[in-house]
């Protein structure tokens, strides 16, 4: 190093810089550093507690991928997701549509509309679960108001999915619509102005002024639920356990099973790695769409 | 009333029951507890875990009695069951785990625990007389119990605690409309079931668990009746052999022409809500939830409940068995005072309160033949005499292997799919072939 004055100066500074980032090195280190390498080096292991663990290189990567269990829980996360984004993102748009027009009481309306999402989602998750209940629920006590005939709802592997996304977007619509809120709240009136005496239908307003205004809002929101919905665990699980059978059986459920109810770690942990892997993915591909829609926010106001 | 009895006790009904314990004392019926050095341990400190249940809750509402007894400081927790399994398999692995007395589900932990070495061998206490009680003896223990308790190499590592026959609890009411008798064989099950079964009314003929995992035990003992079981020796397996495709069957012809809609969901719990409704005329489970269907506050149908031997099945009559037990912890410092704990929670004392609540059976038949002891029981008579009637057909229900939730997982889903129209040869080869090296990669570690 040199010796001039400026150096010697800037090297205490240095070294009060260190002391000061060293507990957040730590602490990251600690709690996101150490068990990521502990889960990889583990996922290289076969180790079942209460039994020996030895080294097994990458044969359980190789066992996941022959693993039917495994590929089915991937594609009810898959499809579990797609429909818990979709439909609160849509309902959520329309909802936000309709709160933004003057209505009478949309303070309190709005306020109401919010209250689903802040229960806690196991409480939900038991209130729903005796209302899908076949016998004895309300849902098929309304069902049966309108002359339809009682359905099985969680209980039936072909509608156990849908019934619990239908749960997710009971509690997630409001997410969205509050987030589309924000965003119109920033549109402004001249375009809407121009597009009137261009003499626009309300449709064409919309697709061709709104959407495109909020557009950067509603991938955000489609990001959030996406992140949220993948992870999804407490109301599958309180709900029906990843059944009928594996019918709504996600990768975390499977995790969890694998993990903690047959104890098998170094299996557990490759799912883990991949699951990992799998949602960092998914959220650069997210956010890579965001940048783009800003960018062409920002070229089209340009 | 009884369940709720054990649970809410004030003082007056604590020295009440003190007193009449005393009592039985007096009759000859309590063991005396004289020539154990019961105090050679006073100031000890022990922790208890144990599982989340009425056995559990008749042995914290006690645990003063052990102290005053012993001089052992007792601190104990109860864990939800599926959480309990978790801490402890945990905290065993780690080898200082954090209590000296672990309480197990015989069923799924057996093989486990043993693999493991998790357990201390206790038969050198049981040898010692300033330790054990003369009256505790092997030969008063059931033989399903002294199974679940020894190991290989026939050592004892814990003491049975509580045994689950399974039963059939049966709505007289709605047999007596029908004109029906109780089935004493799998064809009169069956047609019973289904003469019982109308939907337009929302009655039901048969319930029993239908989620993956908790209904294995369903199609397990059902095929015990075919005189054959899920793995047989050298960790073979059964479990697509033509009996147990039967058994599939049978479960599959019950649980979906004579059972409520959306069973493919129901664990015990679901089925008690619809069997203590008045609207299902069998249920099949284990034989401890007597105290719900007898309470008036919770049932429908107190004073119509039948409690049936299990049916004849085509080769012989068997009553599946599950049980847990209490152990000392391998890793324990204190492991004498921790033994005394556990004798105190198989002692015929605790075992005789046990049964008269209907919080469990207790494996000696010291306590299951005593008349004075049947007597004080707060249960129906007809449910004492299936209880004493499953004893010598009993047979484990659940195979005693280490990755039994997997195994239950596994065939789980096989009978699962059943519910909804899978065909039971089908579904049981493919669950057997995926189980198949589960098993071999267990047996081999």
């Amino acid at each position: 190093m040199s010796g001039t004055g400026s150096a010697l100066a800037a090297a205490p500074h240095r070294r009060t810089y260190w002391v000061f980032i060293l507990p957040a090195v730590v602490t990251v280190g600690a709690v996101i550093l150490f068990p990521w390498m502990f889960t990889l080096w583990m996922s290289l292991n076969e180790w079942k507690l209460g039994e020996s663990r030895h080294f097994v290189g990458l044969s359980n990567y190789i066992r996941l991928a022959g693993d039917g269990r495994f590929l089915e829980s991937l594609w009810h996360t898959i499809l579990y997701t797609a429909l818990s984004v979709a439909a609160p993102v849509f309902l959520g748009l329309v909802a936000a549509l309709i709160f933004n027009k003057r209505l009478p009481m949309r303070g309190l309306l709005r306020g109401i509309f919010v209250m689903p999402m802040m229960a806690t989602p196991v409480a939900i998750a038991l209130v729903w679960t005796m209302m899908f209940n076949p016998q004895l629920g309300v849902l098929n006590y309304l069902l049966s108001l309108v002359g339809i005939g009682p359905a099985a709802w969680v209980y039936h592997p072909a509608s156990v999915i849908p019934s619990l996304v239908m749960v997710e977007t009971w509690q997630w619509t409001p997410l969205v619509m509050l987030i589309v809120l924000g965003g119109l709240a920033t549109v402004p009136a001249e375009p809407y102005e121009s597009a009137e005496i261009d003499g626009a239908t309300g449709w064409q307003k919309f697709r061709y002024i709104t959407l495109p205004m909020i557009a950067p809002f509603l991938l955000l929101a489609a990001m959030i639920r996406t992140v949220d919905a993948l992870k999804s665990f407490d109301i599958i699980y309180a709900i029906t356990q990843g059944g009928p059978g594996t019918a709504s059986e996600t990768i975390n459920l499977y995790l969890y099973s694998v993990a903690f109810a047959y104890y098998d770690v170094g299996y557990g942990s490759a799912i883990a790695v991949v699951f990992f892997v799998l949602i960092v993915a998914l959220s650069l591909v997210l956010l890579h769409l965001r940048q783009r829609s800003k960018w062409n926010e920002i070229g089209d106001a340009g | 009333m009884t369940a709720l009895f054990d649970r809410y006790p004030t003082r007056r009904r604590f020295l009440a029951g003190t007193a009449a314990l005393g009592g039985l004392g007096l009759a000859g019926v309590r063991p005396a507890f004289a020539e154990v050095n019961w105090r050679k341990f006073a100031g000890t400190r022990i922790e208890v875990n144990l599982i989340k249940s009425p056995r559990g809750d008749t042995l914290q509402q006690y645990e003063k009695e052990f102290e005053a007894l012993t001089g052992i400081k007792v601190s104990s927790e109860q864990v939800p069951e599926q959480q309990q399994r978790q801490k402890t398999v945990i905290e065993l692995t780690s080898g200082r785990p954090s209590f000296d007395v672990v309480h197990l589900s015989y069923h799924v932990q057996k093989r486990q625990f043993e693999k493991g070495k998790w357990l201390a061998d206790l038969s050198g206490y049981l040898k010692d007389p300033s330790l054990t009680d003369p009256s505790l003896v092997e030969s008063d223990f059931a033989g399903a119990g002294l199974t679940f308790a020894k190991d290989p190499g026939g050592v004892i590592r814990s003491m049975p605690l509580s045994v689950d026959y399974w039963i059939i609890y049966w709505n007289k009411e709605l047999f007596a409309k029908k004109g029906l008798a109780y089935p004493e064989t799998y064809d009169q099950l069956v047609a019973a079931a289904e003469a019982l079964t109308d939907p337009k009314t929302n009655i039901y003929g048969f319930v029993a668990r239908g989620q993956k995992n908790a209904n294995v035990p369903v199609w397990s003992s059902l095929l015990l009746g075919y005189d054959t079981t899920t793995v047989g020796p050298d960790a073979k397996l059964l479990t697509d052999s033509p009996e147990a495709i039967q058994a599939a069957a049978l479960y599959q012809r019950l649980m979906s022409r004579s059972a409520p809609p959306g069973v493919a969901g129901f664990n015990w719990a679901e089925c008690q809500s619809a069997f203590l409704q008045g609207r299902v005329g069998m249920w099949f489970d284990g034989v401890g939830f007597a105290p719900p269907l007898e309470d008036p506050d919770k049932s429908r149908v107190v004073g119509k409940v039948g409690y049936g031997l299990m049916p004849q099945g085509p080769k012989v009559r068997a009553a599946a068995t599950t049980g847990d037990g209490i152990g000392v912890t391998a890793g324990s410092p204190n492991k004498e005072a921790a033994y005394l704990y556990c004798q105190w929670a198989v002692s015929k004392a605790m075992g005789t309160r046990l049964l008269q609540a209907g919080a469990g059976v207790p494996f000696r038949n010291s306590v299951l033949n005593d008349l004075d002891v049947r007597k004080g029981v707060k249960m129906p008579a007809a449910w004492v005499d299936a209880v004493a009637a499953s004893a010598p057909i009993s047979r484990l229900a659940l195979p005693v292997i280490v990755p039994v939730t997997e195994f239950r997982d596994v065939m789980g889903v096989a009978l699962t799919n059943l519910l909804s129209g899978g065909d039971p040869a089908g579904e049981l080869h493919r669950a057997t072939d995926e189980f198949r090296p589960v098993l071999a990669r267990s047996e081999a570690s």
